[in-house]
């Protein structure tokens, strides 16, 4: 996966994971025309699109949409169900998630995003796993900062 | 949401970073504002300038707080930070805090600070190098929460001297026991070798026993790791053949196991992870006939078996497919896997459907029959509401036509080409011409479909098609009548599409003999007078929507038609009139069909006698037969081919160029009398060098200007053409003089255009012996196009006996400064000559 990007149906952005390097200015570039493409599907459209040389996956949750970058040599199949399994996550983690968890707690979705894919593969494809990480991580700031001043 | 409460400060985690209540810190100042307030701040804005207004004030609170160099609340400030680039707002003066977040002994400010590291630096800021020592530090630290941090961060947005550095430590921790640092390892470990490829060897003693891990995530991560390490090298691809039985065996366990609640997904055991390992059994298996051989059982056994109602298992099946595809795999192995494609292309779900046809096209060519089997499904895709979905069903379609269904699938993409999209368009009339072109049953079917293109999606056919069209149609002699009657019809009814009027002009221009005296066997012929046809050639002329092209092509028809009906005062009042046009183009042609009615009358009908049919230059998709400017030359142009060049017999490589490609490289037209075998290849040489650097050439080997021989006159064996209009003569110039062959040039400014000059080499030979097999070779540079015509023969007589005389034309439209290079090979004395120049020295007059 080259990067994700979480938007409204707005436009506006909720999250951007990028796993290639680019300057700030080639990402807006790419944020603004790939939202704009995206928005402009109608719903009986395929969840795949060609932008680019990249494959384009996407899929709407609610208000959200969630759209992914990935390779000539990816399973497109299989990167729906990697939105999918995210967004699980993000529904046990925050109960009944919804667009507004995501807008206040944004860090809490890089952090869980962090802990189930790295360097855009999936590290971990256990859900149990990555919640038990994030949970476990969460409290050991406690036993953290309690063992240092 | 965990709620943990014995402690204030407690519930702060669960909060948000930073601590409400200021326990330490500057007490001058009031405590920065938490994150989820700001949040809630700004989203109360109700216009853009409102919010705008806000985030400045923010921003330098923010600033000024780092300025104090207050720890207690930088996290929490970098947070807000975050927020507000996440809007679009500039960041970068949160950059160095990133770092002494990193570098803090706090958990949540190195979490804050190496999420702003991955979202504020990136490998091109030089800050980020900073962070290299922080990050060894964390790798190394005692919480694998840190080290998971660090190990996250590297393998997100390493640098390559970042990975260089810490190479080390990743390959350190890729060999620990603790599964959850090891998966995080491999994946870091991926994205090392990326950056830095000659890394791989180091982490190959680590790859040992990575498979024998039961936790799904190192195994996982472990997987892709192989395939990296596989994709990027043969040498590692060769040695880790020998643990395709391991894969097999973790595949087959996934598969047979029973339910495991931990990794199911609707009834499937690890999808991810299956397919993760199908993909790496494609790779090892490609092109080995034992690893394949040692998968083919697994393979049909997930083929089968697998659950397909949901996208997770057809995710299964599609990567299975593609691995059954790539691999040696046995023909039934094979049938199955294309039925699996066939059966997803009724699957209801669009997605599937999509993956199925872009599987399919990349299988058309090697397994062709057993995708034709399924050809009535994808040409029902063409049909389909989704734009990708129709025009992979459109290249597919293109791809299974051939001789026995033809006609069939012709009536299928005619009627897509009505219908579809403008977008598809130009590639449908492509495909559409380049398929009837191979598999036409009939001549007349093969008009009529091009007719048909031609008058439902005539705008949108590509410009190069209007020649290649025309040439088509001086092949099929005994349809000229039917085709000119056609086409003039189909003026009469539509004249805004330009590359169907183009043709229709032409045709009219060169048969409308046949138009008027009602030939037609095809089809019932027409009454049409001459007059009337006039009328609709005249009536192109004056309308708007006729490009000047149009206008040109339009012109030379009804010009060409004085040889061909009787009412040529008519013809020449028309020409005369356009005499004083403003269209720059028509006025010189006009002028000049004006003076081949004055002065050339006895020349006329042999110029503009019906032209022969034109033989096919070796065809390499659309960009073959480009004519100057598109008229009609009257003179007769002998193409000999270069040596056929062999055609990938694959339709569908031809489609991708003709679908793929769109720049057309103008072809340098050249006609090489003798030694076919020559042609091509050597120009292309012979322009290998030949820049368009200004600054003075160096000096050529040869040409020393000689004074005018008087041989000069004697050896024009063909006239000019037209005598310049334009002003007095052009000086000639010798343009190479060695070993006693000498080689002047003399010049014409002439025809309709303008901006063609007209060389006439002049070859003569000074030794004692005759010079054979003489060929004269000229290229020039990109801006320029030059035809060769046939030279007066091929042996210049010894002791200035004779010349030869070749006709060169050179079309320079940007009236760049004339430059060419030459090759001339000869046998001289029993011996073969070659030799290569640069002809700098043109007369100005020649080029400006």
């Amino acid at each position: 996966m080259q990067f994700m990007l979480l938007f409204s149906r707005q436009g506006k952005l909720r999250l951007q994971k990028w796993y290639v390097p680019l300057s700030d200015k080639e990402k807006k570039k790419i944020t603004r025309e790939l939202v704009q493409t995206v928005l402009a599907r109608k719903p009986k459209m395929c969840s795949f699109l060609e932008w680019r040389d990249l494959k384009i996956v996407y899929k709407r949750y609610a208000s959200l949409y969630f759209c992914c970058a990935i390779e000539d040599q990816d399973n497109e199949l299989i990167t729906l169900e990697i939105i999918h399994r995210y967004v699980e996550l993000l529904d046990k983690y925050f109960g009944s998630v919804c667009e507004l968890d995501i807008i206040f707690n944004f860090e809490k979705a890089y952090f869980i995003l962090d802990e189930f894919l790295l360097g855009g593969e999936a590290q971990e494809t256990s859900k149990k796993n990555v919640l038990k990480a994030i949970e476990q991580a969460d409290l050991s700031y406690f036993s953290f900062s309690r063992g240092w001043i | 949401m965990l709620i943990v409460c014995w402690s204030p400060v407690m519930v702060e985690v669960w909060n948000g970073p930073g601590d409400k209540k200021t326990v330490e810190g500057p007490s001058r100042m009031p405590a920065p504002i938490r994150l989820r307030e700001l949040i809630r701040t700004i989203r109360t804005a109700r216009t853009q300038a409102e919010e705008r207004e806000m985030i400045q004030k923010e921003c330098a609170a923010i600033r000024s707080s780092f300025r104090e160099e207050d720890n207690t609340y930088r996290c929490r400030n970098v947070a807000k930070l975050l927020y507000m680039h996440m809007l679009g707002y500039p960041a970068h003066f949160g950059q160095l805090e990133c770092l002494k977040l990193i570098a803090s002994q706090k958990f949540t400010d190195k979490r804050i600070g190496y999420l702003g590291a991955m979202l504020l630096l990136d490998e091109r800021q030089d800050v980020h190098l900073l962070m290299t020592n922080c990050i060894k530090n964390d790798l190394n630290h005692s919480t694998q929460y840190v080290q998971g941090l660090a190990l996250c961060t590297l393998g997100c947005m390493g640098s390559s001297e970042m990975c260089r550095d810490l190479a080390g430590e990743v390959e350190k921790l890729l060999k620990t026991s603790n599964s959850y640092l090891r998966k995080k390892a491999a994946l870091c470990a991926v994205h090392v070798i990326r950056k830095v490829p000659e890394l791989m060897e180091m982490f190959l003693p680590a790859t040992k026993n990575l498979l024998s891990e039961k936790n799904h995530g190192v195994l996982h991560t472990s997987v892709v790791l192989l395939t990296e390490m596989c994709e990027r090298s043969p040498d590692m691809l060769a040695h880790f053949r020998k643990l395709v039985p391991q894969l097999v065996r973790i595949l087959k366990n996934l598969i047979m196991s029973g339910y495991s609640p931990e990794h199911d997904v609707s009834g499937i055991s690890d999808p991810f992870l299956q397919v993760r390992i199908l993909r790496l059994l494609r790779i090892l298996g490609k092109g080995d006939d034992d690893s394949s051989e040692a998968m083919n059982d697994i393979l049909a056994q997930v083929a089968t078996n697998t659950e397909t109602s949901k996208n997770v298992g057809n995710a299964i099946l599609y990567e299975t497919v593609l691995t059954i595809m790539d691999i040696k795999s046995e023909s039934g192995l094979r049938v199955l896997a294309i039925n699996i494609l066939g059966r997803f292309l009724l699957n209801n779900d669009k997605n599937i459907r999509y993956v199925a046809l872009t599987s399919l096209l990349k299988t058309v060519q090697t397994d062709h029959n057993a995708v034709q089997r399924h050809r009535s499904t994808i040409v029902d895709c063409l049909k389909d509401l989704d734009v990708s979905i129709k025009r992979r069903a459109m290249e597919l379609s293109f791809a299974l036509v051939n001789g026995n269904n033809i006609r069939g699938m012709m009536k299928e993409l005619l009627y897509f080409l009505d219908s579809c999209d403008p977008e598809f368009k130009a590639d449908c009339a492509s495909g559409v011409f380049l398929a009837a072109e191979k598999y036409a049953p009939s001549k007349r079917w093969h008009i009529d479909t091009i007719m048909r293109v031609l008058t439902t999606a005539g705008s949108y056919v590509r410009d190069d098609s209007v020649p290649n069209l025309i040439q088509l149609i001086t092949n099929s002699v005994e349809m000229h009548a039917y085709t000119v009657q056609r086409l003039y019809k189909a003026l009469l009814d539509d004249i805004s599409q330009q590359p169907l009027v183009q043709v229709a002009s032409w045709c009219i221009g060169e048969y409308g003999d046949l138009l008027v005296s009602g030939q037609c066997e095809e089809e019932e012929p027409i009454q049409v007078t001459e007059d009337e046809v006039l009328d609709v050639l005249e009536g192109l002329l004056v309308s708007n929507l006729s490009t000047p092209v149009t206008r040109g092509y339009a012109l030379t028809a009804i010009m060409k038609l004085s040889t061909r009906f009787t009412s040529v005062n008519r013809i020449k009042k028309v020409v005369s009139i356009y005499g004083s046009s403003i269209d720059v183009e028509l006025q010189q042609r006009a002028v000049e069909y004006n003076a081949l009615f004055k002065k050339y009358d006895h020349m006329r009908p042999a110029l503009l006698e019906r032209m022969p049919i034109m033989e096919k230059t070796a065809s390499n998709g659309p960009t073959e037969i480009v004519q100057t400017n598109g008229e009609a030359e009257p003179s007769v142009v002998e193409a000999k081919h270069p040596p056929p060049v062999t055609q990938p017999t694959n339709q569908a490589n031809d489609l991708l160029d003709l679908l793929g490609g769109n720049d057309v490289v103008p072809v340098i037209q050249t006609t090489v009398p003798t030694k076919p075998a020559s042609a091509g290849g050597e120009l292309l040489d012979l322009l290998g060098d030949l820049s368009l650097s200004g600054g003075p050439a160096p000096a050529p080997a040869t040409s020393v200007p000689s004074s005018q021989p008087a041989f000069l006159l004697d050896g024009l064996t063909s006239p000019p053409l037209f005598n310049d209009i334009a002003a007095a003569g052009i000086p000639p110039m010798t343009a190479y003089n060695k070993n006693g062959l000498k080689i002047d040039f003399t010049f014409e400014r002439a025809n309709p255009n303008p901006n063609i000059a007209v060389i006439t080499i002049h070859a003569s030979n000074s030794t004692e012996a005759d010079m054979t097999d003489f060929v004269f070779q000229a290229a020039v540079p990109k801006t320029f196009q030059l035809q060769l015509l046939s030279p007066s023969s091929n042996v210049v007589p010894t002791l200035n006996q004779g010349t030869v005389t070749q006709v060169i034309r050179v079309l320079n439209p940007q009236k760049q400064q004339l430059r060419m290079r030459i090759k001339l090979t000869y046998t001289h004395k029993g011996s073969a000559v070659q030799d290569l120049a640069e002809v700098n020295n043109f007369p100005p007059q020649s080029w400006q």
